[in-house]
């Protein structure tokens, strides 16, 4: 039954880093700063910039020193960054990082195919970090890939996704940020998921972060929402596809999810319009249509 | 999972729009013996009601043309029902003589709408339907009543519930046996749907009603979660997303019966439908149309198929 919903919600855009590395296309420096500037101007409070990888895998986020520098940071706006290990924290702080967020998976094929090693090794490799932020004061978000279903493992146990979220949670992490990184999951198996951290990691640390792949995001987020989450990542314009599934979509839009909010009362901060108009920029720049609905409908009300 | 134990319905029937609503709706006019094909494929996916054309003049809406010809050449299938709109009393008879065994009125909540759409007011438009149950009645035909601009309407913007309860109790007092709940613009949230079915439940019993609402804004399954959390049983839906939004040019429509029967698979929700051969026939109908599916379920589903 729908319970009461949490009165403010912090939406996290996503749309620089994951929607930008998740799209064919690429888009020159000055374009990503001036879409994360413009993002600024939208009332949204975090705005994750780039990654700190290594260009050689990831080649759409190597201008992350430049980006993290160029862009204009506005007071009060958190831009963290993806640090995948010790050597890409080291060079994010010195290009000015105030945030960093670090990987995990609650499917050990996932892991090792992604990053060649086992959920417990990546975990340790990101203990270097953990130790380095803390001496900095530099808090860390997690993240926790394929919880609601693996595209190698398939099915993926509640308690496995408890059970790694506790891990980086009690490791330092300030907010772990559940992620259907397959858009696989229903109402129905993101209620049993969040049922089974929230015995291990307080709501009040938890987000979510749904993909739309099967169009089941915004219900997933209701659910989440109406579970006592108040953490919500999403992209503009929907920015960045599945690479699991070609031409399909990924990340949820998040002109979409404010239209939703709003419509519930909960507050964001966030001027949709602002946003739509920063979605079409954007999409401009990328030669694409937008993902987002709300932008797509041009009904007035 | 159990929906019981969550206090979500234990099933819940499609109501499955496509070849009426969804093609109605479309750019591209579909000949009719593709019409008749999607229909028999869509008889024997398992969903237990098929709504399959409209018995309005073909000089308003052109697509519904060949109406008699498509009721007349559809293979029936026992316990699957199969109702056209009838938008008066003269589309009652026609429907009749070609076959049909139930009907749909339209109302709408909003005065403007009723006036736009079908040239006078709510209060003439029901009176309209009144001679239409009254033969229906007789004839033991049942009805089903649909409430257009449920959440929000094109001109008029905002919609009161209330207005939607008192268009609905009409439509179920003069003997319609379900309310079908539209979304016509798709604009409403969880928090307009949870308000509008609030009032609406104040006036018809829950087992009476219906939701069918549109993905415009990308807002239509978390809706129809909301509706299905307040105890609603019933959700209209489109083969493939059929159906565009006529009032926001490229905009989408109706929701696609492949996410929602997803959806409702993974609460653990019986609908006895078979997602594979809706999708099947969803394929089959966008290949006809020569379009992309709106269903993210088959988009994803073809996308990983061929990679895999």
């Amino acid at each position: 039954a729908s319970g009461a919903y949490p009165k403010r919600v912090k939406v996290v855009e996503v749309g620089p880093r994951d929607g930008l590395q998740n799209e064919k296309n690429l888009v020159p420096t000055p374009v990503k700063i001036n879409l994360i500037n413009m993002l600024s101007e939208t009332g949204l409070q975090v705005i994750e910039a780039t990654s700190f990888v290594s260009p050689k895998w990831v080649p759409q986020m190597a201008d992350h020193t430049e980006v993290l520098q160029g862009i204009k940071k506005s007071p009060g706006i958190s831009y963290p960054v993806l640090t995948p290990n010790l050597r890409g924290f080291q060079a994010a702080v010195a290009a000015g990082a105030k945030e960093v967020s670090i990987f995990g998976a609650a499917s050990e094929l996932f892991t090792q195919k992604n990053i060649n090693c086992s959920i417990e090794e990546s975990l340790e490799r990101f203990e270097e970090v953990m130790r380095a932020a803390k001496e900095a004061s530099i808090p860390v978000r997690g993240y926790v890939s394929c919880v609601l279903g693996c595209p190698y493992e398939g099915k993926i146990s509640a308690a496995k996704v408890a059970e790694v979220s506790k891990k980086m949670y009690s490791m330092g992490c300030y907010e772990i940020s559940l992620g259907d990184t397959i858009g696989v999951g229903t109402p129905g198996s993101m209620r049993e998921m969040l049922a089974a951290v929230m015995k291990e990691v307080p709501v009040g640390a938890l987000a979510v972060h749904c993909h739309d792949t099967y169009g089941q995001a915004l219900a997933n987020i209701l659910v989440a929402l109406q579970m006592g989450v108040s953490v919500v990542d999403a992209s503009v314009a929907g920015l960045g596809g599945c690479p699991y599934a070609q031409g399909a979509s990924g990340n949820v839009a998040t002109e979409d999810l404010v239209y939703m909010l709003n419509g519930l009362g909960i507050h964001t901060g966030v001027d949709l319009q602002k946003l739509m108009d920063t979605g079409t920029f954007i999409c401009n720049a990328l030669s694409r249509k937008t993902n987002s609905k709300v932008s797509q409908a041009s009904c007035r009300l | 999972q159990e929906p019981q134990a969550s206090g979500l319905p234990e099933y819940i029937k499609i109501v499955e729009v496509g070849p009426r609503d969804g093609l109605q709706n479309e750019k591209v006019i579909v000949p009719t013996d593709i019409k008749i094909e999607l229909i028999n494929q869509l008889s024997k996916t398992g969903l237990p009601a098929i709504e399959v054309t409209s018995f309005v003049s073909s000089k308003w809406v052109p697509q519904m043309a060949d109406h008699k010809e498509v009721m007349r050449g559809i293979k029936r299938h026992p316990g699957v029902q199969y109702p056209v709109l009838t938008p008066n009393l003269q589309g009652f008879h026609s429907a009749i003589a070609a076959g049909a065994t139930e009907v749909s009125v339209f109302g709408a909540a909003s005065e403007s709408f009723s006036k736009m759409n079908i040239n006078c007011s709510i209060e003439e438009s029901i009176e309209r339907f009144e001679e239409v149950t009254k033969s229906a009645r007789n004839m033991n035909i049942p009805v089903r009543g649909y409430v257009s601009c449920a959440l929000g309407c094109p001109y008029e913007g905002n919609v009161v519930p209330d207005k939607v309860a008192e268009v609905s109790k009409r439509l179920y007092s003069m003997g319609c046996y379900e309310i079908s709940l539209g979304d016509t613009i798709g604009v409403g949230t969880p928090g307009s749907m949870k308000k509008m079915l609030e009032a609406v439940m104040k006036e018809i019993p829950l087992s009476a009603l219906a939701v069918h609402c549109h993905d415009t804004y990308g807002q239509a399954l978390a809706n129809i979660l909301t509706a299905v959390q307040m105890g609603v049983a019933v959700v209209d839906s489109s083969v493939a997303g059929l159906g565009g939004c006529p009032y926001a040019k490229g905009a989408t429509g109706n929701v696609a019966t492949e996410d929602v029967i997803y959806m409702l698979n993974g609460l653990g929700i019986n609908t006895g439908v078979n997602l594979c051969a809706v999708m099947e026939a969803g394929n089959f109908i966008c290949t006809a149309l020569n379009k992309r599916t709106n269903s993210k379920v088959a988009q994803a589903s073809f996308s990983t198929a061929t990679i895999n």
